[in-house]
């Protein structure tokens, strides 16, 4: 019993094959069992995550949230759900009909296959391929496909800009995240997930902590969420890319984007915080999920922390902020990282890892020393330019008149 | 390793499904009354006018191509950090002047002012 799920996978191809099917065929008919049962259990999380937002945000915000509908509030997301379903789906006028109706199914769809490549225990992952790594990114840039169309199909001017902005953000913030995936894929010298964290012996989080600190900030901005959400803004430009959607639709919209940010934060637990690696996790298999969903809801905290902690940022600040920022600091630590481990081949654990933290502490505060002087200059700018309003008094009887 | 990428195919096939059915149970239990009214584009209220189509800002294209360079170089990037053991330093410093050249066409973009947002 140390492996239910390859053991009842084991049970389970005994009996198709004593019904006498062929190799390929209980290959195929396991692969669909499997596959159901992936995307049944992400989906159901899916559910407690709109709870687990809809009170945390509550939390944050000194009240209490919804605790009306079942003990704590727990049955809402149903609720929410049967309500969405039962809603008049509406179409716009002039809307491409086949797109409009494809790009909430490639938001979602694109989320749950992120989960294939997530490992759950030693021995349980759906697909450990050796590639995972750019198959996460290959996948998360499809998602942002989704967005643009979702756009470009509801025939709405402001659901098109949403839509151009949001991609345009999105694209940008995808460099330094790959470059933050390049890092641990460079320490553990493989792209494959199970090898990642099996390499993990400190987790890679006390390694190259600057790493992770730049891919959760880029995550947060390939999601979409505050201070990066522009692309909704709600109170500013009206939900952006699906305002034309109701229904069903808008809420595979916005689970899509609740269960990547959990997806994200599983990837993030997986590479940064050891995945499924804890104690005794070698003797009973069944904790190895049990620590990876503790550390993957841990950083979803820290997730919803910065989205209710945060004032949003405008889309010149955070492309800005990428591209003169993020971009070349990924860039640098790249090849400090790069360069330290080859230097130290043959040195030994607590050498490595001591040298690795105090590289990443070092560049951390020549940055801050840099972002200070760079303050500096800009507070002195400002100060200087700033025109002085002068009553007009003789322009406005020349404009009197006109028009 | 063949059978993950079967697991995998598979899912490419099945995970569409899954909202395809969330959005066809509205399909059947919803109201459906379209009129005029509801089908007219938002737009807070206001008619609209003109093209929904509006021009494309160049500037997004100036972004995507600065994506672009630098989603290559990461890529090509992935293989020179799996090959990493088998690297002598000399490697790993022909691949940091790569990263090298490309942070100097950063520098460019950014000295030539291609990266503001007008």
């Amino acid at each position: 019993m140390s492996d239910p799920v390859n053991s009842i996978a084991d049970w389970l191809r005994m009996i198709l094959s004593s019904w006498g099917l062929s190799e390929g065929m209980i290959t195929l008919i396991l692969a669909v069992l499997g596959v159901v049962i992936l995307a049944t259990f992400v989906l159901i999380i899916d559910i407690l995550l709109v709870w687990i937002e809809r009170k945390m945000v509550a939390r944050f915000q000194d009240r209490i949230g919804p605790n009306r509908v079942g003990p704590f509030g727990i049955i809402q997301p149903i609720a929410d759900v049967i309500k969405l379903l039962i809603k008049e789906d509406i179409m716009p006028m002039g809307a491409d009909k086949f797109i409009f109706n494809l790009s909430p199914i490639i938001a979602l769809a694109t989320v749950l296959l992120l989960w294939a490549v997530v490992p759950f225990a030693p021995t349980v992952i759906g697909a450990d391929i050796n590639v995972a790594v750019l198959y996460v990114v290959a996948i998360g840039s499809i998602g942002t496909l989704g967005i643009i169309m979702a756009g470009w199909a509801s025939n709405n001017k402001y659901a098109l800009l949403g839509a151009f902005r949001t991609v345009a953000t999105m694209i940008a913030y995808e460099v330094p995240m790959i470059i933050a995936l390049l890092i641990p894929v460079l320490l553990a010298r493989s792209m494959g997930m199970q090898t990642i964290v099996a390499a993990q012996s400190p987790w890679y989080i006390f390694v190259i902590p600057l790493a992770a600190v730049i891919l959760f900030i880029s995550s947060i901005a390939e999601l979409g969420r505050t201070p990066f959400d522009i692309s909704e803004a709600e109170s500013e430009i009206v939900a952006g890319f699906h305002i034309e959607y109701t229904g069903m639709k808008f809420g595979l919209f916005y689970a899509g984007e609740l269960l990547h940010a959990l997806t994200v934060s599983a990837l993030i637990a997986t590479l940064f915080l050891g995945g499924w690696r804890g104690p005794f996790v070698d003797q009973v298999p069944i904790l190895g999920p049990v620590y990876l969903f503790i550390k993957a809801f841990l950083v979803y905290y820290l997730i919803m922390w910065v989205r209710y902690s945060f004032p949003r940022v405008r889309i010149d600040q955070m492309l800005g902020f990428n591209w003169k920022f993020l971009t070349p600091l990924a860039l640098f630590l790249l090849i400090v990282v790069a360069i330290l481990d080859k230097a130290m081949t043959d040195v030994n654990t607590v050498w490595y890892v001591l040298v690795m933290l105090g590289a990443n502490l070092l560049i951390v505060w020549g940055t801050i020393l840099i972002l200070r002087r760079y303050a500096r200059v800009e507070r002195v700018r400002i100060a200087e330019e700033r025109p002085v309003a002068v009553p007009p008094e003789t322009e406005m009887k020349d404009l009197v008149g006109q028009e | 390793m063949p059978n993950d990428w079967i697991f995998i195919g598979i899912f490419l096939l099945l995970a569409p499904v899954f909202p395809a059915a969330a959005m066809l149970i509205p399909r059947l239990i919803a109201p459906r009354k379209p009129n005029a009214l509801k089908s007219e584009t938002y737009e807070c209220g206001i008619e609209t006018h003109g093209e929904t189509w509006v021009q494309f800002k160049a500037q997004y294209y100036i972004f995507a191509l600065v994506f672009l360079i630098f989603d290559i170089e990461i890529v090509f990037l992935y293989p020179w950090a799996v090959a990493f053991d088998n690297l002598p330093m000399f490697a790993v410093l022909e691949g940091v002047l790569f990263i090298l050249i490309l942070v100097a066409g950063l520098l460019y973009t950014w000295r030539k002012g291609v990266l503001e947002w007008v």
